[in-house]
């Protein structure tokens, strides 16, 4: 296949292009300054930058910023071996392409905190290819050889002569020199930019108000387009008011489609009005019985049913026979909703066998296939174009919005933008899936756990994603966190040492749509396996830090975070009357992250105060220091969320919360002091989007037990179910 | 036909009277850094000044904004302490809540220079952020009240 990117944006490049392809098997680079596309065909670069006469360098990325600080690590990475001046770089989003592959995940998806760990080792090997060429170059300019020439911040420099060239002036010529296959690396000590905290380059415009997300698109003669959408699952419109919706002033077409009934219109408030006007009846739908009770019974009820087995380790039940103490519990985890703040949102244009999309995706490929398949043009002419996007959360790999603006359009035959509004964004997530779990597990006369039989049930998140990975009722992306795809080298999956390991799984049947969200069945799965070691800790009659580092002999990074968040924490230190510390530990995506929770518990009505989170993470080498702090705070916040708050109700068949009002998340008198500590690490590189979420819920509930002796089981831990625990406890 | 002051510049604009003021900024006026983010007042996405006050916009239709000074993130200076403030501070992530974060800051700031612990609480718990920034606007509060003082001038 020939390069779609070539076409569009090679050929406007004058100056030095360096681009790189990178497969899951190893990365070639090539100097694509050559403006003939034939010199290209065959080469799939996954991302490229451009140093151009006017002394710039723009770089081109195929990962999605949404706030995680993907682009300026990336574009770090480069500068720095290229010994660029920062002030040179420029950073933007690639169109969807096949070439833009992460060669993680095999696809052009910003999810899996894989973005940065894919990219570092080709990115350097790039720049250093870069900066080899203009020194080259300059060297050639001046007739001197090249070892007498250094490259410095943007610059070619000729000491003995004292004579110098900035890249600009330089990257003509470079672009006519052979591109070296393995260009030296600079030494760590000689880094410039990565190590260091660097301002994220999207913040100046992000602060001035301009930067452009997905509901911030305008095209000129732009439709707006809202949705009816089913109140429950499986329902269908029984009637609806077309001519009514048609007859409101501004509204020109109302487009039925399989997800709802659009109301196309020349503002957004006239296709609101539309939609009232409609006035859609729906039938019941299939499961108009399900609200929360009906669920939380279905998953607890599964665990009586048999599953598949995913992990037989040793003779677990002889294990747990032997055992000098036996310890069971059965843990359930909600619902929970992306809310990201900008609600789903999707520009299209279809028109003359071409379809343009502007949308804040993390997954450009998928959107473009979609957008092929409704609007019936081919992929190669659909184009998608990556706006900011206003948090991700994963619910953005999903294509749904990008389904609705491409129908609405194709209809229409304008430029037509889709708004969710937050009811619908709420009512129509697919959610990081509900769990339940039984775990029993043994532990022998030293604390060390002999053997550990664990049972887990949830809805499917690989099932709409890659079906085809769901094999014999396993679905390892659910099991995140307590059992890892076979082979992965990311640790996503309980570390401690347990000889007598049994793991079992079953899909629910639940017809709640659940996808990815922040860690995925990371943050779920850790909050049981973490509550539950601290309940072994108690049985054990041990210090929850020296029972997990005593069962943690075989992770020294583990160990090593666990102890440095122990000790900044103050862990051991007494407490008052009332208030408790937890600890937790949990690996994900190749990073280890531990917190130390310090809380207050109110007893007389049940409230909850996170005074203080001390986390330590261990991500190997560090590019920007200011980014994995914030990372790990964001983390730590978003989970207290979800710790304390967060559970999407349900009633009659449908989604019942809607809004902010009535599904509540956490707010700045609920945040406390977070304290980042980065373990100095020369292990492999993890990712650092979402490792800070897992060991949060654990801690606050390892916390809660220590202030006040109830153990809970379920988030959220709302001040009425942790009053009830202590209540039960007494 | 309702009459807009915003950012110091008249409009006149063609729209129905209950067009909440957000979407008439945001759709007519282009000036797309006011977000919308839940339409009833809950998150404050959209807070803009009206006559110096911290409003949400989404609740408020277009037409009682009219002779009145509306101010948005895009009319606040560059060289604001607030903006200044959450650049050093690197506050922002997505960077979507952030123009009615600092919106409410600003206002609060203009309302007490030196706000303690309640106060900042008082406005800042009716700003939802999702990415988790809750501990940098804090920090980027503490920045922006020394900036204030150090520059000597109310904001």
């Amino acid at each position: 296949m020939k390069t779609s990117i070539s076409r569009r944006a090679f050929l406007k490049v004058s100056g030095l292009t360096i681009a790189i392809s990178a497969t899951p098997f190893g990365y070639e680079l090539l100097n694509a300054s050559e403006k003939k596309e034939e010199t290209l065909s065959g080469f799939k670069p996954n991302v490229w930058f451009e140093i151009t006469p006017d002394n710039k360098v723009a770089i081109t990325l195929g990962a999605s910023e949404m706030g995680q600080g993907t682009h300026t690590a990336l574009a770090m990475v480069i500068a720095d071996e290229l010994e660029a001046d920062w002030k040179q770089i420029k950073v933007g989003h690639g169109p969807a392409a096949k070439e833009f592959k992460n060669p993680i995940l095999n696809d052009q998806l910003t999810v899996a905190s894989a973005s940065v760990r894919a990219f570092y080792e080709p990115l350097r090997k790039a720049g250093a290819a870069g900066r080899a060429m203009l020194i080259k170059a300059a060297a050639l300019t001046w007739n001197v050889p090249e070892g007498e020439c250094k490259a410095e911040k943007g610059t070619v420099q000729h000491k003995k002569s004292g004579r110098s060239l900035t890249y600009g002036k330089l990257c003509l010529k470079a672009a006519k020199v052979e591109i070296p296959k393995d260009p030296p690396l600079k030494k760590e000590s000689e880094f410039r930019y990565i190590g260091k905290p660097m301002l994220r380059l999207d913040i100046p415009e992000k602060v001035r108000g301009g930067a452009i997300f997905g509901l911030d698109f305008a095209a000129p003669n732009m439709e707006f387009a809202v949705f009816s959408r089913p109140p429950a699952y499986g329902a269908k419109p029984l009637s609806f008011d077309q001519k009514a919706a048609e007859g409101v002033k501004g509204v020109h077409k109302v487009v039925p489609g399989p997800q709802g009934i659009a109301v196309c219109a020349e503002s957004l408030n006239a296709a609101l009005k539309g939609r009232d006007a409609l006035n859609v009846k729906w039938d019941k739908g299939t499961h108009p019985q399900l609200d929360n009770d009906f669920i939380e019974k279905s998953l607890m009820g599964d665990l009586e049913k048999p599953g598949a087995k995913v992990i037989e380790k040793g003779d677990t039940k002889k294990a747990l026979s032997e055992a000098s103490k036996r310890v069971e519990a059965t843990y359930f985890v909600p619902f929970v909703a992306h809310v990201t703040m900008e609600p789903m949102n999707c520009t299209a244009y279809v028109r003359d066998g071409l379809c343009d999309v502007w949308v804040p995706t993390q997954g450009q490929l998928v959107a473009q296939l979609v957008a092929s398949q409704v609007s019936g043009v081919p992929p190669e002419k659909v184009q998608i174009h990556t706006t900011f996007l206003g948090c991700g959360l994963g619910r953005r790999a999903a294509p749904d919005f990008v389904v609705d603006a491409v129908l609405v359009s194709k209809e229409v035959g304008k430029p037509v933008k889709v708004v969710w509004t937050r009811e619908e964004d709420i009512k129509h997530d697919a959610f990081r899936a509900a769990m339940s779990h039984r775990i029993e597990a043994g532990i022998d006369d030293q604390g060390r756990v002999t053997g550990w039989s664990h049972k887990a049930v949830s809805g499917s998140i690989m099932k709409d994603i890659a079906p085809q990975a769901v094999q014999g009722g396993v679905d390892f992306m659910s099991l995140w966190g307590l059992v890892d795809f076979p082979g992965s080298p990311d640790n996503n999956r309980i570390l401690y040492d347990i000889p007598n390991l049994y793991i079992e799984f079953l899909l629910s049947d639940l017809p709640i749509p659940v996808a990815p969200w922040r860690s995925v069945q990371n943050g779920p799965n850790a909050f049981v396996i973490e509550s539950f070691i601290d309940e072994l800790a108690h049985a054990a009659k041990k210090d929850p830090l020296e029972f997990r580092l005593q069962n943690l002999k075989t992770s020294m990074r583990a160990s090593r975070v666990l102890e440095t968040a122990a000790e900044k924490a103050g862990w051991g230190k007494s407490l008052a009357k009332g208030q408790g510390r937890g600890i937790a530990q949990h690996c994900c995506f190749g990073t280890y992250v531990a917190q130390v929770v310090d809380l207050s518990v109110n007893e007389k009505d049940g409230s909850v105060k996170v005074n203080r989170v001390v986390a330590a993470v261990d991500c190997g080498p560090v590019v920007n220091p200011n980014t994995i702090k914030a990372q790990i705070e964001g983390g730590v916040t978003i989970a207290l969320s979800t710790a304390l708050k967060e559970e999407v109700k349900f009633a009659s068949g449908g989604v019942k919360s809607a809004n902010f009002s009535d599904y509540g998340v956490i707010r700045m008198s609920e945040v406390p002091e977070i304290e980042v500590h980065i373990v100095e690490s020369k292990e492999s590189m993890g990712g650092i989007g979402e490792p800070g979420v897992p060991p949060t819920a654990p801690a606050v509930g390892n916390a809660i037990f220590s202030a006040t002796g109830a153990r809970i089981r379920r988030i959220p831990f709302t001040p009425e179910r942790v009053l009830a625990a202590i209540k039960s406890k007494a | 036909m309702v009459s807009l002051n915003v950012n110091g510049k008249n409009y006149r604009v063609n729209v129905s009277d209950d067009v909440p003021l957000l979407w008439v900024i945001r759709d007519y006026l282009k000036l797309t850094g006011t977000k919308y983010g839940c339409g009833i007042g809950e998150c404050g996405a959209c807070t803009v000044h009206i006559n110096g006050k911290a409003e949400r916009s989404c609740t408020i239709p277009a037409k009682e904004a009219q002779g009145k000074k509306i101010v948005t993130i895009e009319g606040l200076p560059e060289n604001h302490p607030v903006k200044k403030a959450w650049i050093e501070n690197q506050v922002v992530q997505c960077g979507y809540c952030q123009p009615g974060v600092m919106m409410q800051v600003a206002s609060l700031l203009s309302e007490s220079p030196s706000p303690d612990a309640d106060k900042i609480i008082g406005a800042m718990d009716h700003v939802i952020c999702r990415c988790g920034t809750h501990a940098r606007i804090r920090q980027g509060i503490k920045t922006a009240v020394q900036i204030v003082r150090k520059e000597g001038k109310r904001t």
